[in-house]
């Protein structure tokens, strides 16, 4: 027997699948729905949406299941985990998708442009998605972001007659290849440093050292910047408004609170489990980037005229926010921004519901001016929009607003008063451009080429706006729902 | 003292950083979609040398490096299938691919 | 250990330096003359055409050539399991079966949807085949492709 057949023959390495049981249940979904579009084409999309769905509901029954796993932590070699950290993922990510494809059910519909592609590669994005956020070991994390990435560029050119997705999908495929290979070139580094790509392997590797190497902190530089690519930080945030407002509705409000839930997920496992060691060398660097894209997120917002940019820019801001939780480099810091992800992808996905359904037929009304009134027009969707806007500019009693307070104190206890004292202030100046939008929606009267268009909507529609608003409301008045999970879910060791 | 068997592990880290700077500069100053495309495979299969190298150097028993290189080559053949493909669609919509001219969504 | 290290490290940031440099350096010194030749695509000196706008340009070759990138890669997976055959036995002969039906089914999907039809797809990319009935007043789906056949 030689050396790599000793190491992962079967008698060495039990073959335990459950933890990876929701990747498969979403994978083998999509591969159903592939072979159902390619043998027996259909003009209905509702067996496409109803199967998917089923896929989301099962790849989450399996996940709940894991919260009481009592295997060992880490499963096939080391390469996946299966602690509760993964679970709440997993979930928060399966709610989008979930949400993501009610939406798209909504969309296409209306913009005429269903088509059996749309959801498997909707589920293959999902099942990276989830699969980042458990993987352990730095191949796994590469292989599970570029599935996500690569469904993601296609999905965002999916409505490819129309030239702003084709564009944006270039834009993104461009920057996110190029920010991938940042990404792999860090691992190398990782793995040339300590021998290992596995999270834990690593850890242990830096933590004898004495002194840093100049390897380890060269792949911290390249992995960072690789997932700041992914969470939109500045300053590597260009892809962010272009491919948010040229991608189908549906699909920016899925990858917008499904990418940054699992790019984060992933980035908090590679720098709280294997570069721990070195939390002293990238604190600083974290805490820069947090302040710069709160400060340059919430300054270009002000000057947009669109409706989905300035979600876009607003969703810049927000990561920044999510990094001071991060930079805090503790276990609360982790906690807060792990319930800040989830406050951020519901609030999120909802404002980008609530954007489909007032466009009306496709991309027709996404400039801010056709928003004017629209509180008036459709009291519910600018009820629901309004919510929205006042949780990500964190103000109470909205979740937004426990997230941020929740994300400050963190990093007030690890000794961040200066990073604070900036976000705190920029989060009051970004106050502005949302406020200004509801008072737009209820004050103003709308235009005259804008009021007779009338607004429909159907259940599943409904569905993706009020769900994430009630969720919005509810955080916001018992945030001790989400923190009890999060206190033993936010222990991340392998 | 080298071992026969050792690789001198500067050179091929040399040789795979300039590598990956030339494709580094050519993302940055290409206008091409395709020639970006290209410069961004450069970058990976730079990656792929190193990884080799360390395997090599470390004397990995499980071969981690050599086995992600062989992923990393699949994961580049698909980006290339799917950034293609893209290129294609932008290309018969506009009849042209240069990048900076693809600006109806403001940069 | 370590300070082995530290010259590659001055080499990576000075590799960094010459590729931002000579990026920077062509930029401020060449003169910006914008000739015509200068700006189109070099095709091996092939004069690049502009085809009509709006006009389909075949794009079969593009298409064969890509699925062939995609479909010859995966064989890769293949050189490591056939190397370790013997001591994976049949825990590796089940992965490669998984393996190589995944790839059916995506060889499966090429297929019916026409990609390797070398005359190009029977109807535009997105519309249905002309087989698929469509109930009056149905917007799930945009019209079947007209020259379908």
């Amino acid at each position: 027997m030689g050396p790599l057949a000793q190491a992962v023959a079967p008698s060495h390495m039990p073959i335990v699948l459950r933890p990876l049981l929701p990747e498969l249940i979403l994978v083998g979904t999509a591969l159903a729905l592939m072979l159902l579009d390619a043998l027996r084409p259909t003009p209905d999309q509702r067996p496409f949406v109803l199967l998917s769905l089923a896929g989301v509901a099962g790849a989450a029954a399996a996940t709940l299941s894991l919260w009481t796993w009592k295997g060992p932590g880490s499963v096939l070699g080391g390469m996946i985990a299966a602690d509760r950290f993964a679970v709440y993922f997993r979930l928060v990510i399966l709610a989008a998708a979930a949400l993501g494809i009610l939406l798209s059910s909504y969309y296409l519909d209306r913009a005429g442009e269903a088509r059996g592609e749309y959801y498997p590669l909707l589920l293959f994005a999902t099942a990276g998605m989830t699969l980042i956020t458990a993987a352990s070991d730095l191949i796994l994390i590469f292989l599970a972001l570029e599935i996500l990435s690569l469904s993601l560029y296609l999905l965002t050119g999916f409505s490819f007659r129309r030239l702003a997705s084709a564009e944006a999908s270039m834009k993104y495929f461009l920057l996110g290849a190029f920010s991938s290979a940042f990404f792999l070139y860090g691992i190398a580094f990782a793995y040339g440093a300590t021998g290992t790509t596995n999270l834990a392997g690593i850890a242990t590797a830096l933590a004898s050292r004495v002194n840093g190497d100049a390897l380890a902190l060269i792949a911290v530089g390249l992995l960072a910047v690789g997932f700041s690519f992914k969470i939109a930080a500045v300053p590597f945030h260009m892809w962010t408004p272009d491919a948010y407002q040229g991608a189908p509705t549906c699909v920016t409000a899925f990858m917008s609170a499904g990418t940054k839930v699992a790019a984060f997920g992933a980035f908090l496992r590679v720098f709280g489990v294997a570069f721990l060691p070195l939390a002293h060398d990238w604190r600083a660097f974290m805490g820069v980037l947090a302040a710069i894209s709160i400060i340059v997120g919430s300054v270009l917002a002000i000057a947009q005229t669109d409706i989905k940019r300035l979600l876009a820019y607003s969703s810049i801001a927000q990561a920044g926010f999510i990094l001071v939780g991060l930079s805090a480099g503790t276990q609360a810091g982790i906690q807060s921004a792990m319930f800040y992800l989830a406050v951020y992808a519901g609030t999120v996905l909802g404002a980008f519901a609530v954007v489909a359904i007032a466009s009306v037929r496709g991309e027709e009304h996404t400039a801010l001016s056709s928003y004017a009134g629209l509180a008036r027009r459709r009291p519910l969707l600018g009820l629901a929009l309004t919510a929205f806007l006042l949780s990500l500019a964190g103000i109470p009693p909205m979740a937004g607003f426990i997230a941020k307070v929740s994300v400050f104190s963190a990093a007030v206890q690890a000794g961040s008063w200066p990073l604070v004292l900036i976000a705190v202030l920029a989060s009051v100046a970004a106050a502005f451009f949302y406020i200004r939008v509801i008072v737009l929606m209820y004050m103003q009267d709308p235009a005259p080429e804008i009021e007779g268009v009338r607004i429909e909507s159907d259940p599943a529609g409904w569905a993706a706006v009020l769900a994430p608003a009630f969720l919005t409301v509810v955080f916001g008045i018992l945030p001790g729902l989400l923190f009890g999970l999060l206190r033993t879910a936010s222990v991340v060791r392998f | 003292m080298i071992a026969a068997d050792t690789i001198r592990l500067p050179i091929p880290l040399i040789f795979s950083a300039t590598l990956f700077s030339a494709g580094v500069y050519g993302v940055l100053a290409r206008r091409n979609a395709v020639l970006v495309l290209m410069s961004v495979e450069l970058m990976l299969n730079a990656v792929n040398v190193n990884l080799v190298a360390f395997s090599a150097h470390l004397k990995d028993k499980l071969f981690t490096g050599q086995i992600f290189a062989l992923f990393v080559i699949t994961v580049a053949a698909a980006e290339v299938g799917i950034g293609l493909a893209i290129v294609i669609l932008i290309y018969r919509n506009r009849e042209m691919i240069n990048v900076d001219e693809v600006n109806l969504l403001k940069w | 250990m370590q300070t082995g290290f530290v010259p590659i490290v001055i080499l990576l940031v000075l590799a960094g330096a010459f590729g931002v440099l000579s990026l920077v350096v062509s930029w401020l010194l060449t003169p910006k003359r914008k000739v015509k030749a200068k700006l189109d695509p070099y095709e091996c000196g092939i004069e690049p055409v502009r085809l009509p706008a709006k006009e389909q340009f075949p794009v079969k070759f593009y298409v064969v050539a890509m699925l062939f990138i995609i479909f010859d890669i995966e064989t890769i997976f293949m050189y490591p399991w056939a190397v370790a055959y013997r001591s994976l036995g049949l825990f590796g002969l089940v992965e490669m079966i998984v393996f190589i039906g995944l790839v059916f089914v995506a060889y499966l999907f090429v297929w019916q949807k026409g990609g390797l039809e070398w005359e190009g797809p029977a109807r535009p990319m997105g519309t249905l085949p002309a087989s698929v009935e469509h109930t009056p007043g149905d917007r799930r789906r945009e019209p079947a492709a007209t020259g379908g056949a």
